[in-house]
């Protein structure tokens, strides 16, 4: 079965690998223009061979009409003749890609829809103007499909299936091991502290909106924090610095404190929007941990450069803080000044881990396998590479 | 109640999030239409949900004033600011709110010459602070912190002058250490945050992952 499987898997690579490499591959001709593969469907490709006597004083000008007998009037393209060359060619081709939008041609303004393009390619130097190309001719057409992303598309159809897969498992089988994270563990003493020097706890957003996954990272730990807190009984405060996550964090701990039975204690000005820009943002933050001193702090999210100012801030008030963030230029700062420090993805374990939901820890597995597949990967590639083999580099290629 | 608070979040979740995944890898005009009402979408929410800050952030401030709790004075200043700000913002230079903003207007002065400089003086405060987190990190108090401190000795005088002066080899040593063991590091960080950010947005559209809804499960 897991012979099949890995069978099965280099095979779609491979496939990708195929597609990629030699999928856009066209053959030595002349002037040529043709839809440009993986677009919108607003885009023409040119491509013709470069000549050996190419400088800054020559020039090549592509012409552009809907009628092949012309008039050629209208100016598609305007370069000096030693640019636009084509990758991976060694210069031995130009290729220039034109918006068919952009094209000055009013009949066809309003409708780019089967519209068939002629393009006329001329060189022009000091001493005359030259037609090198014959007449060429392309519709631009939508795609429905970026191949050049295939590679991309399978990697995540195969994470997708292994997560739901691990998800699908762990339904079955309980009590699933997990490494324990020591910043997570933490945070019951670091409330339990709290609880007993009757100071409250603050929980700091980062600096991304809603749409950000680390930002409903944090939200989803805010929930399993505002459950305890609600339990301890002691005050949370939520600063925020977007309203649309404001609202979803008023929420989020109202039903918490719900759910803990306790929704007589949830305060709605305890969650609330702090600034909107940055550095007011820091300044009300440390105004709070200044006057309050709450006994502890959570930064949870993505951050800027405010980091090292909110966690000093925090620091010199005594506080225990826990960090959580995914933005790997900032975790030196939170390693330094933070008691405990959750990096890169444990961010995204943290949900997972507190609650210990069967079907969250099956997704952590998931991880962890994907990432014993990726190093796999990365050594084996790094032996082809020493061995002058790399194609590995090619299935990995963005698109 | 039930139905309306978790069963629809999440059907309009799923939607939304496996057309969003497709859309990515389909260039077709239709797809990127889509993506523009989407974003749009999203642009209007978040005009309306500007309401609700203000009115967290004003409701906040009110009480703290009432209630005269401790650094009360601070929040009289939030009323003040935003005060004036708003006004000059309605009067935009005579020109008034419905017309197009104006520029060079008291509402820029206060952003030019009262918002700019001072975040940029709060700023400015992160080269003190990092003076001082970095007087307590770099502490030889073991193996690792040792290793830090000699690290971050060589990479700190290979980007000055004055490391050269001293060898020429601590600035190719600071490269090394930048461009290998350092990007080595950031690579396996990015790695391990990208499979959780896959993992976690396959949570949300099929709807495992809840908590972002409220109330945990």
């Amino acid at each position: 079965m897991n012979k099949t499987l890995v069978i099965y898997i280099l095979f779609i690579l491979t496939l990708s690998y195929t597609s990629l490499t030699f999928g856009m591959g066209r053959g030595k001709s002349d002037f040529e223009a043709f839809d440009t593969p993986n677009d919108s469907g607003n885009s023409i490709s040119l491509r013709w061979p470069s000549s050996p006597d190419e400088s800054t004083n020559a020039e090549y000008i592509v012409f552009v009409s809907t009628n092949k007998n012309g008039p050629f009037e209208i100016e598609a393209l305007h370069i000096k003749s030693n640019d636009m060359y084509e990758e991976g060619t060694d210069s031995s081709y130009h290729i220039a890609h034109i918006e068919t939008n952009n094209l000055l041609i009013t009949e066809i303004s309003n409708n780019n829809d089967n519209i068939n393009y002629f393009f006329k390619l001329v060189k022009r130097s000091n001493i005359d103007s030259v037609n090198i190309g014959m007449i060429e001719s392309a519709t631009p057409k939508g795609n429905w499909f970026n191949k050049l992303r295939l590679n991309n598309f399978i990697i995540m159809i195969i994470f997708s299936i292994i997560v739901l897969g691990c998800i699908k498992h762990a339904k079955k089988v309980q009590g699933l091991f997990i490494r324990k994270i020591k910043g997570l563990d933490a945070i019951d003493d670091a409330l339990g502290r709290a609880t007993e020097m009757g100071k409250p706890a603050l929980f700091v957003h980062g600096l991304n909106d809603m749409d950000s996954i680390s930002t409903i990272a944090a939200i989803n730990i805010l929930g399993k924090i505002a459950l305890r807190v609600a339990e301890y009984d002691t005050p949370l405060k939520v600063s925020n610095i977007y309203p649309i996550v404001l609202s979803v964090s008023q929420e989020v701990v109202k039903e918490s404190y719900l759910e803990a039975g306790r929704p007589d204690a949830y305060i709605a000005d305890n969650v609330f929007l702090a600034a909107s820009e940055q550095f007011p943002y820091v300044v009300a933050l440390s105004g709070i941990m200044t006057r309050e001193k709450p006994a502890a702090n959570f930064f949870v999210g993505y951050f800027y450069a405010e980091s090292l100012i909110l966690a000093e801030t925090g620091a010199a008030t005594g506080a225990i803080q826990i960090a959580a963030t995914d933005a790997f230029t900032q975790l030196p700062f939170f390693i330094t000044t933070c008691d405990y420090t959750l990096m890169g993805e444990e961010l995204y374990a943290a949900s997972a881990y507190l609650s210990r939901d069967p079907l969250l820890l099956g997704s952590l597995r998931a991880q962890d396998i994907t990432k014993a597949i990726i190093i796999g990967v990365i050594v084996f590639g790094a032996f082809l590479a020493t061995c002058g083999v790399d194609f590995i580099t090619f299935l990995f290629k963005p698109g | 109640m039930s139905f309306l608070k978790r069963t629809v979040p999440m059907i309009i979740a799923f939607i939304m999030g496996i057309l969003m995944v497709f859309q990515y890898y389909v260039p077709h005009e239709a797809s990127q239409n889509l993506l523009k009402v989407v974003t749009r979408w999203g642009m209007i929410i978040s005009g309306f949900a500007m309401f609700i800050g203000a009115y967290s952030l004003f409701h906040l401030h009110w009480n703290k004033i009432k209630l005269k709790v401790s650094g009360w004075g601070y929040s009289v200043f939030v009323f003040f600011g935003a005060g004036i700000t708003i006004i000059f913002g309605l009067y935009n230079g005579g020109e008034f709110f419905w017309n197009d903003k104006q520029v060079g207007t008291m509402f820029d002065w206060l952003f030019d010459y009262v918002q700019v400089p001072a975040g940029a003086t709060i700023f400015s405060i992160l080269a003190f602070f990092m003076a001082s987190a970095a007087y307590r990190t770099f502490r030889a108090r073991n193996k690792e912190a040792t290793i830090l401190l000699i690290s971050a000795i060589i990479v700190m005088l290979g980007r000055v002058p004055i490391g050269t002066m001293i060898s020429q080899y601590i600035p190719i040593a600071a490269d090394w250490i930048m461009s290998v063991p350092n990007l080595a590091a950031k690579r396996a960080i990015l790695i391990g945050v990208s499979i959780g950010v896959i993992a976690t947005s396959i949570k949300i559209i099929f709807g495992i992952e809840r908590a972002y809804l409220g109330g945990g499960d």
